[in-house]
């Protein structure tokens, strides 16, 4: 009979034994009998022989070995009832424990999610991003021009296999038409073999097969899993069907899996609808058109294939002079290139989290103190009556264990809601966010976080307990001010540590909170507030003169709808997608490998008003810049510093931009177009009518909220195009909004934690005070009694929450000079050791502890003395 | 009956074995058995013997089934496992040993006190 047998059927096993002993004393009293003895007398002898039956069969059942759980599950039994007795300690502490251990499953789901768990795709650790120039500057910077990946790819020996896909989603998006009203569909240009090379197997139907990806194959498209269910229902009869995308029937041969999410692990907080294979030969001549993803070889490394690409590109390069850039790359892995940047991020919100939870085991602490003082007698009564040093620990233990996870059962149910609401913030433009979930690990991490909260906050309540001076504890009457000393000065200590511990949250919390309003006040250098924008449908058959008349007709009918006060068309919005051009001054002589690179946007005249952008000099675009008149361009302070440094860049001609020679006829200020936090780049403002734009945006300045707007500019933009697409507004803040949303994420949790540390601090300088308030009624009874006023009573009281706070935020700010930092990489435009937010921390822990403590004081000083003093 | 000695610790396990190896018998007759042969020479509270008994059996030395009693009665009846025995083997074999060296010290004329 093996253990898990001997626990299960103990009943049995009870029944047996019983029958085994009754059968052996039966026998020897029928025996005794036998040798001539009576009765009673033959019992009275069986049992002497047979010795105490409870001890014999309490050592058998011993013998079983299972005898542990029992008893746990005894103190299991016994913990309940206790902790019934006293709900308002139970709730208060299970609820501290809930909000502290969900706080820290919650964080860990994510940092799980973003740092720890390897990408959701076949072999990921082998997978490495390859970035163009050293993987610094602009989309154009960063990709590969169709050859270069395809003579890489042939010349690598480090890769087993490359994949590429394209990331410039303005060429790839596409009109779907047919199916209810036109649509636009984010899309994404994928090389064939893409899909293979991550591991990923369709939903339904199949990949791309290799005629699909050459020119004049037969167009194919694969659906994303939400746009399947979004527009066909789940309707599995799609795959195999036509559908027309761009006015071109291409077949749906398959659907991608729903665990597949391109933006989240590619491109944060970008929608991918429709995957269409790259067709290498159509963008040959694109210019920089392809993001690399490439697989090593097992055993290889991303340093052994860095250094063979620092040799080997270089030579590639040299063989192919009419390439214009140099082939210098960056290799990382691919994880790391999705979430490095989050690293130090994600690793202060653990240690924030990992503080919130040392608070919550100070404060347990410090209430199981204080109960400790209230039970100080039950022990000793125990204690008194036999039960021995470790059994009273043991049931200590398991009513901290029973706390700990009810507290973790709650907390798990809590951080379920945090990670399912954060899995559903499409717009947080984090990497792999949507795949955030309670999974096995994070039952794992609950587990520990629970076990290892209990041994925190029980440690020293335990020993304190069970160490019982039995004596004492029985004479002193419970109003006597000896017996709690030592209980106190532990209590005083955890209460400043908690109080330091609040404050480095605090001050942490404070200097990237003030971090994120400086961001927010940047000058972007356009004003996105009352800005929206549309994507507009034109078709100008390529005919440059015609698409200004197009235009121009386009934004005089929308500029005459009521309420819109400025309206123009720009293929590219700051902050959302970018592309570069290189810009030179003509004349000018530049060294070798200078970057000179530029951002370029193809606008109408009236496009700097909507956006909100500020001419400095010259004058704007207006609609005589024809394909036929003088080739102009505006450029931003950032291009005229580099380019024209220390002279007015109007008038001036610029090279690289267009075929030939063009003039500057304009300077804007600078305008943050990658990035709110970086310094703007040098930026290029081209005319419609002299560039080709991807696409356009109809940018809109208007008081009126973007919902009013939307029937009448539809219905005129319709009235120009019936075949104008269905497409939301997008408010320009939005595109602010998604650019500041990683920083926004973490400095809204840091607070939430800092303000949890904050209110679970005066919660326990609360409790100390209160509670040594109780025990000096006596004292203060006869302190009014000889005539103290009210207000010495509440001072005194307050004096020592004041001893107390002070003490721990001396110890707080310190110790925050260290954290600030580490920090201080992540902070912007806000020094490490920045006055304001300490004082305003400072200010406000202070002020949060006179009122924990006045209440108390409050207490105090209406202590009636004949209450007081009759009580005992 | 004057000289009745108690049992080193753990030697009550051998003799458990050495019993039970003559045969199935049940827990009853295991005591009288061992008083038996041990001419009441030996303390034995016979309820310690159950503790032991079962200790034996869920180590798998012991095998136990209920089966009817010379009396009619249902009896639990222990026998000898494979394990058993060969743990009888090698306790016996050390307990000589154990005695033997005892004996030699305690039979050692420079040892004995003057």
């Amino acid at each position: 009979m093996n253990w898990w047998r001997r626990l299960f059927s103990s009943g049995q096993l009870e029944q047996e034994l019983d029958k085994e002993l009754r059968f052996h004393f039966d026998q020897q009293v029928a025996d005794n009998i036998r040798a001539g003895m009576t009765a009673v007398k033959a019992r009275r002898a069986a049992r002497l022989a047979f010795g105490g039956l409870n001890q014999v069969k309490e050592d058998c059942r011993e013998s079983r070995g299972t005898m542990w759980v029992t008893s746990v599950a005894q103190d299991i039994r016994f913990t309940l009832r206790t902790l019934r007795r006293d709900p308002s300690f139970t709730i208060v502490a299970v609820l501290i424990l809930a909000l502290g251990i969900g706080a820290n499953i919650a964080v860990f789901s994510v940092v799980d999610t973003i740092l720890l768990r390897p990408l959701p795709f076949h072999d990921s650790p082998r997978l490495a991003w390859i970035a163009g120039n050293n993987g610094t500057g602009a989309l154009s910077d960063t990709t590969f021009r169709v050859d270069a990946y395809e003579e890489i790819q042939r010349q690598s020996q480090s890769f087993a296999e490359m994949t590429a896909y394209v990331p410039f989603f303005a060429s790839s998006d596409a009109k779907l038409t047919g199916i209810g009203e036109p649509r636009v569909l984010p899309g994404v240009w994928v090389a064939g073999n893409f899909f293979q090379m991550l591991g990923i197997q369709p939903q339904l139907g199949r990949l791309f097969t290799p005629e699909e990806s050459v020119k004049g194959g037969r167009p194919a498209v694969l659906l994303s899993y939400s746009f399947w269910q979004r527009q066909f229902a789940g309707n599995p009869a799609i795959v195999g069907q036509a559908i027309t995308l761009d006015n071109r029937s291409v077949t749906v041969v398959g659907v991608l899996p729903a665990s597949f999410d391109f933006g989240s692990v590619f491109h944060p907080g970008v929608k991918a609808d429709i995957f269409v294979p790259a067709v290498m030969d159509s963008i040959r001549n694109w210019g920089h058109m392809l993001s690399i993803v490439g697989l090593l070889k097992p055993g290889v490394t991303v340093a052994q294939a860095q250094a063979e690409a620092d040799v080997v590109y270089p030579q590639i390069k040299a063989a192919h002079p009419e390439w214009t850039t140099d082939l210098t790359v960056k290799i990382s892995g691919l994880k790391e290139y999705v979430s490095g940047k989050l690293r130090r991020s994600l690793i202060v919100l653990w240690c924030a989290v990992g503080l919130i939870l040392l608070i919550v085991c100070a404060n347990l602490s410090n209430l199981l103190l204080a109960r400790a003082a209230a039970r100080g007698k039950e022990f000793a009564m125990r204690s008194a009556l036999g039960a021995r040093r470790s059994r009273l620990i043991r049931q200590l233990l398991s009513e901290s264990l029973v706390l700990s996870f009810v507290g973790a059962a709650l907390g798990l149910a809590i951080a379920y809601a945090i990670t399912s609401y954060l899995a559903h913030q499409g717009s947080i433009g984090l990497p792999l966010l949507s795949s955030a979930r309670l999974d096995a690990s994070a039952l794992v991490w609950t587990l520990l976080v629970a076990c290892t909260a209990t041994v925190f906050f029980a440690i020293v309540p335990t020993l304190r307990m069970s160490a019982v001076n039995l004596q004492e504890s029985l004479k002193d009457s419970g109003h006597g001010a000896s017996a709690g000393r030592k209980h106190d000065r532990m209590r005083a200590v955890l209460v400043v540590s908690e109080i330091a511990l609040a404050c480095v949250l605090l001050v942490g919390a404070g200097l990237l909170l003030r971090s994120f309003l400086r961001v927010l006040d940047v000058d972007l250098g356009f004003e996105p507030s009352h800005a929206s924008a549309i994507k507009v449908d034109f078709d100008d058959g390529g005919n440059p003169a015609r698409r200004g008349a197009i235009l121009k007709e386009m934004l005089r009918r929308v500029s005459a709808i009521p309420g819109i006060e400025a309206a123009g068309i720009s293929d590219k919005l700051p902050l959302d997608r970018n592309r570069s051009w290189e810009l030179r001054a003509k004349g000018r002589s530049y060294p070798k490998d200078a970057n000179q690179d530029a951002f370029v946007y193809i606008v109408t005249p009236g496009y700097l008003d909507a956006i909100g952008m500020h001419l400095r000099s010259g004058r704007d675009f207006n609609w005589a810049d024809t394909p036929t008149s003088q080739p102009v361009i505006l450029i931003d302070e950032a291009a005229a510093r580099r380019d024209w440094p220390g002279q007015d860049p109007i008038g001036r001609e610029a090279q690289g931009i267009g075929d030939g020679v063009t003039r500057v006829v304009g300077v804007i200020s600078d305008v943050h177009d990658s990035s709110v936090e970086e310094a703007a780049n040098p930026e290029v403002f081209v005319p419609v009518t002299q560039g080709s734009p991807e696409g356009g945006e109809l940018v809109l300045r208007s008081k009126l909220a973007p919902g009013a707007l939307a029937g009448s500019v539809m219905s005129t933009l319709r009235s120009m195009n019936p075949g104008q697409p269905a497409t939301e507004f997008r408010p320009i803040q939005q595109l602010v909004d998604h650019a500041v949303s990683p920083r926004r994420f973490f400095v809204l949790l840091v607070s939430i934690f800092a303000g949890l540390g904050l209110l679970l601090a005066s919660l326990g300088i609360y409790g100390v005070i209160s509670y040594s308030v109780t025990q000096q009624t006596q004292e203060i009874g006869i302190r009014i009694a000889l005539g103290a006023t009210q207000a010495r009573v509440q001072f005194r009281v307050i004096a020592e929450t004041l001893k107390l706070a002070l003490i721990g935020i001396a110890v707080g700010v310190v110790a925050s000079f260290g954290i600030a930092a580490l920090i201080s990489s992540l902070l912007f435009a806000t020094a490490p050791t920045d006055p304001l937010t300490f004082a305003c921390m400072i200010l406000l822990l202070v002020a949060v502890a006179l009122i924990a403590g006045y209440l108390p004081a409050r207490r105090a000083s209406r202590i009636d003395p004949i209450v007081a003093l009759r009580c005992n | 009956m004057a000289s009745k000695f108690d049992l080193p610790q753990g030697t009550l396990d051998l003799l458990i074995l050495r019993v039970v190896a003559l045969g199935p018998i049940h827990g009853y007759a295991i005591a009288q058995r061992i008083q038996q042969i041990s001419r009441n020479a030996l303390q034995v509270q016979q309820g310690s013997l159950y503790p032991a008994l079962h200790r034996l059996q869920y180590k798998k030395f012991l095998a136990a089934k209920w089966a009817e009693s010379e009396t009619g009665r249902d009896a639990k009846f222990y026998e000898l496992t494979a394990r058993g025995r060969a743990q009888l083997k090698s306790e016996t074999e050390s307990w000589a040993r154990l005695t033997e060296v005892v004996a030699l010290i305690l039979q050692d004329p420079q040892g004995e006190l003057s």
